[in-house]
């Protein structure tokens, strides 16, 4: 075990000398300013990211209307006052890419990955605090270029996020040219900097913890965290390749994915899938380790089988290379490999439902306190419930057959990624508000926004599985054009209505956040009366986070009610009170 | 019974052979997810209601319990196989072994329309007399329908709801596809693979017809391509 060369690692950080702006706000390498930076740079791509959406419910309730406010949007977006056909994908394109790309991965891996890992495995920085850095200023120009994929004529992408070739390879057949083009390098630059992440990540967890933070030890979000920097580390590369072959296509006069000379359209697929199906556990799983501390901490228990909850991370992680074909039944690949896909999609549910039946267990002969983190992370278990169960319909092939490529997918995804991934950032941004920033969230606003949010939620994505159901296509953006979608108008407009609310109460949360940040209740070092390592540190930690020596660990991080401990918490760093307690 | 919940649920009509099968195998997973989250639900509410904290209680300390984490993990694996082996041969039946075929057209996607090639007046595909017609796709009932699916451009996907029925058409690939429809009526074909800025109303009809209509259409069609 290294743990005491780690302590030397994390020692070795000299007394700072006060660091002027630039090096403390902008250039800094300390991972929790570049933690908050993530946060931040993904709440502004989120604005752009929701008002797509909003973009979409319009012209989905009100197909082919003008709307004169439209005219404040740059004509990539509008047209003549009306969202267009062509602008149409374009902004599901955008929506879809700025939310995957710009929104959850950066807050679930770039602000919780770097503001946490250190924290609570004890150190006092990132293995490499200028890659650090780095990877959050090479991710900031990523997004420039996608953002300004806006104001180059055509537009931007229109392929969906999923940019499927040829449609994706020759710009006459979206009529979209330097768009697409900035789509890709972006994405290739942003995969740049999650590489450099996820190199940090590795590299910091493996040699940097704490003495006594054994792998079963550390809390479940940083195995949740380490998983996924594997995971990206593994899975961009591939994503990366694709692009360039892409590009190849589109500037150099290759034919990787152009049958005219010779190429495959179905090999973007299995490219971008295989990058694509791990890219759903790293979105995902992160918020399960949230979700796992949030859980323990307001239930006063320990985490129900930590250790099967750390295999069943492994294992999503190891399926998770196997089901990519999932995303392919009707696409032409042969279907006896649809078959085995479909039993690996089936194998996969089962180290879900572990995880589920674990929360409850968690819950449980709790003491449940209903704060506003656990409010949103027990949704988190509640929708992800929904999302894991619809994908079974689409991992049973023939049913895949009807539902593919309709709302019914739409619906699934979004149980999974807004339903889980952004209830888990929630119920993060709620717990670990008061370390990031010394202050309190304010409690009344954040339940204000979870139950609207909740309840605006499922009124928008739980009818769209009813819009699948009735064969309704993804990707149209009129779907009056259809006579068999006509019935289904009403459940339209009903879910644009609640996609407003949904839209509108997310300012709730900004204002939340931004409120909190000045005039939040100030708050001490422990709110929470929680276990892990970060609770040791100051409110909002310093430079080298703990003021005097890094603190040692003694136990497991959801020692909640145990018996050895008057206080129904007994936290990672106190000296046992039983010399047997040091053990593992 | 089953028809009835279908049509509640919004489904189309079911006119193909293996309709069936798929609604079924929808419904069975539809109950199976249903009670799966109404036991978790419930579950899930009965906890929280009832180990809310209250002044005085201690939660209790429990870190887990190995035999059920074998029984749930068993459980939801053996539910999950025994799901994949009931559907695969389902799947091998439409997309694999189909039955032989006594109609025989090419269907061609292109942005933004299908393009269905009717075998002429010899009934062979692929010489001179073939008829080409856009976005009309007409059937015999009762027949087995097959199909050649290409595309020109960029990938499409062949849709028909009321026959369950999905195949993208994958440029530089000819994809065989079948179906036998069971209801005389006409039936949508949207394309259901996004395919550029006409994806949006890129769609067929499809018409089912006694045999005798539709070799009357047919003669039609013969008779308006040598014009």
């Amino acid at each position: 075990m290294s743990s005491t060369a780690a302590v030397a690692i994390g020692g070795a950080h000299p007394e700072h000398h006060e660091l002027g702006f630039l090096r403390t706000y902008v250039f800094s390498e300390d991972h929790k300013m570049i933690g908050r930076q993530f946060l931040f740079l993904a709440l502004f791509m989120m604005a752009i990211g929701g008002l797509m959406a909003m973009l979409m419910r319009l012209d989905l309730a009100w197909p082919d209307t003008q709307f004169s406010f439209l005219r404040i949007f740059p004509q990539s977006i509008q047209n003549d006052s009306a969202i267009t056909a062509a602008t149409y994908n374009s902004a599901f394109t955008m929506h879809a890419t700025i939310m995957i790309f710009f929104v959850v991965m950066p807050i679930l891996v770039g602000c919780f990955g770097n503001f946490l890992i250190p924290l609570m495995i004890g150190a006092r920085d990132m293995a490499f605090p200028k890659l650090n850095m780095l990877s959050f200023w090479v991710g900031a120009v990523a997004g420039v270029i996608m953002l300004s994929s806006f104001f180059v004529p055509g537009g931007p992408a229109a392929a969906g996020w999923t940019s499927y070739a040829p449609l994706s390879a020759v710009p006459i057949y979206t009529g979209v040219d330097w768009g697409q083009n900035l789509w890709c390098i972006s994405i290739i630059v942003l995969g740049v900097s999650s590489l450099m992440g996820s190199i940090n990540y590795i590299t910091t967890i493996i040699n940097m913890r704490t003495k006594g933070m054994y792998f079963f030890r550390m809390p479940l979000v940083i195995w949740a965290l380490f998983i996924t920097a594997i995971l990206l580390l593994l899975a961009l590369p591939v994503l990366t390749t694709a692009l360039a072959l892409l590009l190849f296509d589109r500037m150099g006069g290759t034919h990787f994915f152009l049958p005219s000379g010779g190429g495959e359209p179905i090999l973007w697929q299995h490219l971008f899938w295989f990058f694509g199906h791990p890219e759903v556990y790293i979105m995902i799983l992160p918020a399960m380790g949230i979700a796992s501390e949030v859980i323990a901490t307001f239930s006063r228990k320990p985490i129900f089988g930590y250790r099967s909850m750390v295999y069943a991370i492994c294992a999503i992680a190891g399926l998770s290379w196997m089901v990519w074909g999932h995303h392919m039944f009707q696409s032409g690949m042969d279907p006896e490999l649809g078959t085995s896909f479909m039993l690996s999609t089936m194998v996969i549910a089962v180290p879900s439902a572990i995880k589920t039946f674990n929360w409850l267990g968690t819950l449980y002969k709790g003491d449940i306190h209903y704060t506003t983190a656990m409010l949103n992370a027990l949704s988190f278990v509640a929708m992800f419930v929904i999302g894991g169960l619809s994908g079974i319909f689409m991992a049973c092939t023939p049913v895949d057959m009807y539902i593919h490529d309709t709302y019914f997918i739409v619906a699934h995804i979004h149980y999974v990624l807004f339903g889980g991934s952004l209830f888990g950032i929630f119920a993060g941004v709620a717990y670990w508000f008061p370390k990031m920033f010394g202050r309190m969230m304010n409690e009344k606003l954040g339940k204000l926004h979870f139950w609207i949010t909740f309840v605006a939620f499922n009124c928008t994505f739980f009818p769209m599985h009813i819009l699948g159901m009735g064969g309704h296509m993804r990707r149209i953006y009129n779907p009056t054009q259809y006579d068999f979608l006509k019935p289904l108008a009403p459940i339209n407009m009903f879910i644009s209505i609640s996609a407003f609310v949904l839209g509108a109460a997310q300012f709730i949360f900004l204002a939340n956040i931004i409120w909190s940040c000045f005039k939040g209740e100030k708050a001490s070092e422990n709110p929470w009366n929680a276990n892990t390592l970060e609770w040791s540190a100051p409110s909002p930690p310093g430079h080298g986070n703990w003021p005097g020596a890094v603190p040692a660990v003694y136990r497991g991080p959801y020692e909640y009610s145990s018996p050895e401990s008057e206080a129904d918490y007994l936290p990672q760093w106190q000296v046992a009170e039983h010399a047997t307690a040091a053990a593992d | 019974m089953l028809e009835k919940m279908l049509e509640f649920m919004y489904f189309p009509h079911d006119v193909s052979t293996f309709g069936p099968q798929i609604d079924w195998l929808f419904t069975l997973i539809f109950w199976i997810t249903v009670v799966t989250w109404i036991a978790v639900t419930i579950t899930m509410v009965v906890f929280l209601v009832k180990y809310r904290t209250k002044p005085g209680r201690k939660a209790e300390y429990i870190e887990g319990n190995t035999r059920l984490e074998v029984i749930w993990t068993s459980a939801t694996a053996v539910i999950m196989i025994i799901l994949a082996l009931m559907s695969r041969s389902t799947w091998a039946d439409i997309k694999e072994n189909g039955p032989a075929g006594q109609v025989f057209y090419n269907v061609t996607a292109k942005q933004f329309n299908w393009e269905i090639t009717y075998p002429g007046p010899d009934g062979k595909l692929g010489t001179k007399d073939d008829v080409t017609i856009e976005n009309e796709m007409h059937v015999p009932v009762n027949q087995v329908v097959r199909i050649d699916l290409a595309s020109k451009d960029v990938i499409h996907s062949f849709f028909v709801p009321n026959l369950r029925l999905k195949q993208d058409a994958v440029p530089g690939r000819v994809i065989k596809v079948w179906f036998e429809a069971t209801e005389i009526g006409t039936y949508a074909i949207p394309c259901a693979e996004l395919c550029g800025f006409g994806h949006s109303g890129m769609q067929g009809t499809l018409t089912v017809e006694s045999e005798a209509d539709f070799q009357k259409w047919l003669k039609d069609q013969y008779a308006n391509a040598n014009q």
